[in-house]
């Protein structure tokens, strides 16, 4: 996918005067945020499956090279063929020459962000195949033209009206009005597509070592339709993806679903392991598992490595008042909200993606709901403080932060400076006592007022106070 | 070098860690792996696995039916399938077909599931009663597409074997096969999406329908 991360400020300004989007945001928000309290509530040891969670990631990570290579020698004992794939390019070279040598034609494929992240489709459409999205939210982007803006929910930004608009030019019919038609009619478009297909393509919410087992976690049924009808099956994942049994992955599984979703369970789990047995009646008989870095290993023992816990789930997002605003297209890459803010500079970095780790309150909330607590607050601040010592923030900023710190350590100059600030404030705001417009601030002041300061500063009440009480 | 090994090489040496993998480190990480310890769980998963499989399916959509024996599943199906005015004729697994379906007025087909089918019949290896889920696992006799094909899936699930977790499902699952199939399928539920406009739908690309029939 294109990298427009740069451009951050302006997409997200679009973002906020579009009424069609920020519709689309305050519905999910409650859905999101109600529907993953509700769900976390019922299961009391939640924190200790947090910490335990946490814990199998970070243990599976610190020794990622062991755990691969045993992933590596379980799957092809079952008889996939792995594959590894340094950058983007590496991996969609093997993926098209795969198909390439097998004369497929047709395509169908599960959602998967790794795919995006490698712009999988453009290649697979530019060596002349057919590829079908049939997660319904990523056909209708296909159809689109778009990019998803959730990694959960990608139509999350989509009306109705504009589903219906896309399914009526591209699939001839009259336009419907109600969702269950239109899920309906997608379903029977795209049955052909799903038994006609010569290869498949899914990603993996995880990978076993102890058995070589890809895995999905689907509501649709699409992914498991994808990985076993068709006779090629291609599964693309990123390196950080392993974890170590089964049990885990029933550890693991209690944390997902319900903090993406607030579902109790997710509708369909499959574990993939190996391909068909000659006498089987359904399942692939090729079995290939794309294993890509683009980026990861640069995380692998940084100070950023708590990131490659991530299981995708998508909560930091739904709860992020930056993204509840400005929706994920802002981002300008696949991973919008805090998870993205950290994992796009470091895949793509910094100096690409620079206003990302600044796009945050810093509430703290995406690290509360976090299923394996990622202190994404502290990952974003490392990288601002990166950003400020490679001095990849503008020269204003940088002067001003230095001045605040020179301020901020000098209690007497702070009053000092303050007493005025106040003082001069409070003179600006003349007798309404609003500043509309601050010079060289006015990305503060563009879209709302600010109260002007009373004229003294809060220690000067503090003491003036004090003495009365006294 | 190969991408495989720049990979490893390049995890190696952001972990500190020098040269290749070593045969102890692979010990190590197999002996984790084989020492399968589970993670905590919370009370839900402790309560009484039928009740809670009952309860957990009603959540899911999933509808449930007790019948008292295997000779009367067909009696048991038939009443469904009137009830919700679906045709009397059904794909399913072989390991059923030799029930007496003809009885009961169903049309039994033991063959693979094509999209046209409108009720599929399977078996089930075991279920989970923490989240109301059947599992399905594959083999020439068992094979997945009856599950998602047809619009309605029936599954046949035996009470003693709703376990509490999936983590003791694996466990049968090591004890009894000793490895996984290709496919180890779980299915909570009929398939959803809620990818317009955050509106839950049922029946996506899978089932409309599940219904679980749970025999003694």
């Amino acid at each position: 996918m294109q990298i427009q991360s740069m451009h951050f400020k302006k997409t997200s300004s679009l973002k906020l005067n579009d009424l069609v989007l920020q519709t689309a945001l305050k519905k999910a928000k409650y859905k999101f945020v109600d529907g993953r309290a509700e769900a976390v509530a019922e299961v009391d040891a939640w924190q200790d499956i947090r910490t335990h969670a946490a814990q199998l990631r970070d243990h599976v990570i610190a020794n990622l090279d062991a755990y691969l290579i045993e992933f590596e020698r379980n799957a092809i004992a079952r008889g996939a063929v792995v594959h590894w794939a340094e950058t983007a390019a590496e991996a969609n070279t093997i993926i098209v020459d795969i198909a390439k040598q097998n004369n497929v034609r047709s395509i169908t494929k599960s959602k998967s962000m790794v795919s995006e992240e490698i712009a999988l489709n453009d290649a697979i459409e530019a060596a002349g195949m057919t590829v079908i999205e049939t997660d319904l939210g990523e056909y209708i982007l296909q159809l689109a033209h778009e990019p998803p803006s959730h990694i959960v929910a990608p139509a999350v930004h989509k009306s109705k009206e504009q589903v219906a608009a896309l399914f009526e030019k591209a699939h001839g019919t009259p336009k419907l009005t109600s969702i269950e038609a239109m899920t309906r009619e997608a379903r029977e478009v795209l049955r052909d597509k799903f038994l006609n297909a010569d290869m498949g393509i899914s990603g993996a919410n995880f990978v076993i070592a102890e058995t070589g087992t890809t895995l999905t976690v689907t509501n649709e049924g699409n992914a498991d339709l994808v990985t076993t009808v068709p006779r090629i099956h291609c599964v693309v994942t990123g390196i950080e993806k392993v974890i170590a049994t089964l049990e885990d992955f029933a550890t693991l599984i209690r944390l997902l679903p319900r903090s993406a979703t607030g579902q109790s369970a997710a509708n369909y789990l499959t574990l993939t392991t190996g391909v068909k047995a000659y006498d089987e009646l359904d399942g692939p008989e090729q079995m290939h598992i794309v294993l890509i870095d683009a980026g990861r290993t640069k995380l692998v023992g940084s100070d950023m490595a708590e990131m490659l816990r991530c299981i995708r789930c998508g909560a930091c997002m739904n709860h992020c008042p930056v993204y509840q605003n400005v929706g994920g297209h802002a981002y300008g890459w696949v991973y919008p909200g805090p998870m993205g803010s950290v994992l796009t500079p470091a895949y793509i970095g910094i100096e690409n993606a620079g206003d990302l780790p600044n796009a945050a309150t810093f509430c703290g909330e995406c690290a509360v709901v976090c299923p394996v607590k990622i202190p994404l607050p502290d990952l974003m601040r490392k990288l601002r403080e990166q950003q400020f010592n490679d001095s990849l923030r503008p020269w204003h900023e940088r002067l001003s932060i230095r001045l605040w710190s020179q301020f901020a350590t000098r209690p007497q100059y702070y009053a000092w400076a303050t007493r005025i600030a106040a003082r001069v404030a409070a003179m600006i705001g003349g007798r309404r006592k609003i500043i509309s417009h601050l010079p060289g601030l006015d990305g503060w002041t563009k879209g709302r007022d600010m109260p002007a300061p009373a004229g003294k500063t809060f220690r000067e009440l503090y003491k003036s106070k004090k003495i009365i009480s006294k | 070098m190969s991408a495989r090994e720049n990979i490893l090489n390049r995890i190696r040496s952001q972990s500190g860690k020098a040269g290749e993998t070593t045969a102890a480190e692979m010990a190590g990480v197999r002996s984790t792996i084989a020492a399968r310890a589970r993670g905590p769980l919370p009370s839900i998963a402790l309560e009484n696995p039928l009740i809670r499989f009952i309860n957990e399916c009603a959540r899911l959509k999933s509808t449930v039916d007790i019948v008292q024996g295997t000779e009367l599943i067909p009696q048991a199906l038939a009443g469904y399938l009137s009830q919700n005015e679906l045709k009397m004729t059904v794909v399913g697994w072989p390991s059923l077909s030799n029930l007496n379906w003809k009885a009961v007025g169903i049309q039994y087909e033991n063959r693979l599931a094509c999209g046209e089918d409108m009720v599929g019949v399977t078996d089930s290896f075991c279920a989970i009663g923490e989240t109301g889920t059947v599992l399905l696992l594959s083999s020439p006799t068992t094979p997945k597409l009856h599950a998602l094909l047809p619009e309605t899936h029936i599954c046949i699930v035996s009470q003693q074997r709703i376990v509490a977790t999936m983590e003791d499902a694996f466990q049968l699952l090591r004890d009894e096969k000793g490895a996984l199939p290709r496919s180890t399928f779980f299915i909570s539920g009929p398939s959803r999406t809620a990818d317009i406009e955050q509106t839950i739908v049922i029946g996506a690309h899978g089932p409309y329908r599940v219904h679980v029939l749970i025999i003694p």
